[in-house]
């Protein structure tokens, strides 16, 4: 992938369109949006209750069989239990909620103003790097932040500095701890603390401790709470809890991974999106996300995020309506002869996985070596012909 | 008695204070939720729950109205007859909050029941009469209102029109409880004398009209009964002659604005009380561009039709929350009060009942009438 507006020819997937054709991709694509909203009602309320009613449950219910973690089935099944809900909490729940996709059902308990979630970042920052930075400005390059999030190449646009070679490190790390790399992230503490006048600006202060008091609570509930309650099972609950934590890290960052970073996804330039038409802005959410194909329950426990393409235009539609609407969707983009970039979970996955590995390298950096050691192993022929190798 | 006396100002504030330590550490427990999130899975009507109350029987009194039984919440304090209280009802999805006379006195049952006329366009009186079923739940205040039944009896004038009888039932209902066995005539009520002058458009579209009838028929209260079609609008200089002892009773009165503006020129002019009560009746219509203000800074902004509010207000010099301005990061959301805004993308029209407190996002949505934003 690279910068869309550098290419030229037959590189650029989209350089067939005309202005014409990008203005009618958005309105194709704003009445298929008017079509759900037509419909939208009591069927998408019952939805949303009916998975909170059964997350919260479920985490009740995982929370009082790990009462007992002592015993090892116990242990198993209420650490299974208390990470499938917490990651349906911060997807198909939370991450939602925040975009404002339930917001016209007016009940204050469900609504993108006073939704708290289940995660290291405080909503009100989350939403603000999420909703407004990385929607808007999706997969600009020194734009949006997501590509990469600050400690990784994810493109062969952005440049590379020798602090990219631990990449593969960096990203396995980050996916360990993700919900406190997302919360440094919305903190934006790379750029913050780099220098004085940043640390002690008293609006980085205030957002920190913010910050931090969520971070101890979190803590406090799942390392000294509930492992207290559990009395002689205390040390297991506590493992449990790390553990629930792990899976639903580890699984929401290789969800999200597959959003942007997987082969075929186009990255743009900065200035491409000057004076960007409402078209153009879909265009690009087309070109710029991936989705993840599967079963059912692979969909509603990716939060729908599978339908990453459909989300990104539609950010604020309720997410039990993608799967319906991805193939009108897809048709567009067959339509008008667009790469709509999708695949398995562990195949998106490894594909991310593979560019983070090749981008911790500078550019060409595997022909070049390929070159060396051709030239190595046959040194008596130097007139350049492996460099076509 | 004295030692009594300090040990319970001891275990009084002690007793809160573990309450509140108790609490706290519930909090902990359930955090970034409440305990209320996880215990309104299994009883949302209990104590300390947010006030709600479920539908218990819809009850069917005109073609066009229903009675809604309802168990309220644990918490229902009660109310005087006469009082009205708001109810929040999803309809479609949507909760949207409205006021209705509650039309029983308190009853043994502890269920309260409000009656409801479907309006043309009217989306909460059609649904509740029309769609709602028990066992829905419903979100409900504190009763509430000033129109309310005088104690210790005298000379009461109830003036009426259309669903402007409801909180009268209510009242009329409490003073003369009716069982199986016909109406029950309780010593409290002794002291009422009570004249109704009930005006609708034709009686059998009229609620409770059997039951004003009944008391009438026991001699409880009389019932003056006009009906559009059949005696023409009612002129008030009729009362005098339909009310002949007008002068020497207090009226309460209940309906459109038209009829209750009428009614206190007539009573002013003659030195006599009126106590009434409107419901609004008059729904928003959307225009083009309107009078925006904002509550909390003061400020009033002109706005146009085709700019959004984030616009006009920034333009004038509010300071507004604000983020993508495309209408996708949901960051300058803001509660409107009243009022009525377009979707500059959509052209759907957002509409606000005082107190509904709709949140917008003012980035698309533009001005379509006067809006009061609560910022």
């Amino acid at each position: 992938m690279t910068v869309l507006q550098k290419k030229t020819g037959d590189d650029n997937v989209a350089a067939h369109l005309t202005p014409e054709d990008i203005e009618q991709i958005g309105v194709e694509l704003d009445a298929i949006r008017q079509s759900i909203l037509d419909q939208r009602g009591e069927r998408d309320a019952a939805y949303i209750r009916r998975v909170i009613a059964a997350q919260r449950s479920l985490e009740l219910g995982s929370r009082g069989v790990l009462l007992f973690s002592l015993f090892p089935p116990a242990w198993v099944v209420g650490t299974a239990g208390l990470a499938v809900a917490k990651i349906i909490e911060n997807m198909e729940i939370g991450h939602n909620v925040m975009h404002g996709q339930w917001d016209w059902m007016r009940d204050p308990k469900i609504h993108s103003t006073t939704w708290e979630w289940d995660n290291a970042s405080p909503s009100e920052q989350w939403k603000h790097s999420h909703n407004e930075l990385h929607h808007t400005y999706t997969n600009v390059i020194g734009k949006d932040n997501d590509l990469g999030y600050g400690i990784m190449r994810v493109d062969e646009d952005q440049r590379w500095v020798p602090f990219y070679l631990a990449q593969p490190l960096w990203n396995f790390l980050n996916a360990c701890f993700f919900e406190y790399g997302i919360a440094a992230y919305d903190l934006e503490l790379g750029k913050n603390l780099a220098s004085k006048k940043r640390r002690s600006s008293p609006e980085f202060r205030a957002r920190a401790k913010v910050t931090l008091r969520k971070i101890r609570g979190q803590m406090t509930k799942d390392y000294v709470l509930h492992p207290l309650l559990s009395g002689p099972s205390a040390l297991n609950t506590l493992g449990a809890n790390y553990v629930a934590n792990l899976v639903r890290n580890l699984w929401t960052h290789s969800v999200i991974m597959c959003g942007h970073f997987p082969d075929g996804v186009q990255t743009f330039e900065r200035r491409s999106i000057n004076g960007e038409t409402r078209g153009e802005w879909y265009l690009r959410q087309m070109l710029g996300s991936a989705n993840i194909s599967g079963s059912k329950a692979m969909h509603f426990m990716t939060g729908n995020l599978s339908h990453q393409v459909e989300h990104h235009l539609f950010p604020d539609l309720p997410s039990n309506r993608y799967a319906e609407i991805a193939p009108q969707v897809l048709a567009l983009f067959e339509k008008y002869d667009l790469p709509y970039v999708t695949g398995s979970l562990p195949r998106q996955v490894g594909s991310a996985w593979k560019k983070v590995v090749r981008l911790s390298l500078p550019n060409g950096f595997g022909a070049k070596a390929q070159a060396t050691v051709l030239q190595l192993a046959r040194p008596g022929r130097r007139d350049g012909q492996s460099a076509a190798a | 008695m004295s030692l009594t006396g300090s040990l319970l100002r001891a275990t009084g504030p002690r007793g809160s204070l573990l309450r509140d330590r108790a609490m706290r550490l519930a909090e902990r427990v359930t955090t970034p939720l409440l305990p209320a999130d996880y215990l309104d899975l299994f009883d949302p009507l209990r104590a300390g729950a947010d006030l709600r109350g479920r539908i218990v029987a819809v009850e069917p009194e005109t073609r066009d109205a229903a009675t809604i039984v309802i168990r309220p919440g644990a918490d229902w304090a009660g109310h005087r007859p006469g009082q009205y209280v708001r109810i929040g009802v999803d309809v479609d999805g949507v909760r949207l909050w409205r006021a209705y006379s509650l039309t029983h006195g308190p009853r043994p049952d502890g269920h309260i029941s409000i009656t409801v006329k479907a309006v043309p366009d009217g989306l909460v009186s059609n649904h509740l009469v029309r769609s709602s079923r028990p066992g829905t739940l419903v979100h409900l205040e504190q009763a509430a209102g000033d129109f309310v039944l005088p104690t210790g009896g005298g000379k009461l004038l109830f003036v009426t029109a259309g669903s402007g009888i409801t909180p009268v039932i209510g009242m009329l209902r409490n003073l003369f409880p009716v069982a199986d066995s016909g109406v029950v005539r309780l010593a409290r009520s002794a002291d009422y004398d009570i004249t109704v002058v009930h005006v609708a458009p034709r009686e059998p579209d009229s609620i409770f009209i059997a039951n004003l009838r009944a008391l009438d028929e026991a001699g409880l209260i009389r019932l003056v009964a006009r009906y559009s079609d059949v005696h023409g609008r009612l002129d008030l200089g009729e009362l005098d002659s339909l009310v002949p002892d007008l002068s020497e009773r207090t009226t309460f009165a209940c309906g459109p604005s038209g009829l209750l503006e009428a009614l206190e020129a007539h009573h002013a002019e003659r030195g006599l009380t009126l106590l009434t009560e409107q419901f609004r009746v008059a729904t928003i219509v959307a225009g083009e561009g309107g009078t925006v203000s904002f509550a909390k800074t003061g400020t009033t902004v002109e706005a146009d039709g085709a700019t959004p509010i984030l616009d006009a207000a920034e333009e004038a010099g509010v300071l507004m929350p604000s983020g993508c301005r495309m209408g996708i990061c949901y960051g300058c959301v803001l509660p409107m009060r009243e009022g009525a805004v377009r979707d500059l993308r959509t052209g759907e029209v957002t509409v606000a009942e005082p107190g509904d407190g709709v949140k917008i996002q003012t980035c698309i949505n533009a001005a379509a009438g006067a809006c009061d934003l609560d910022h």
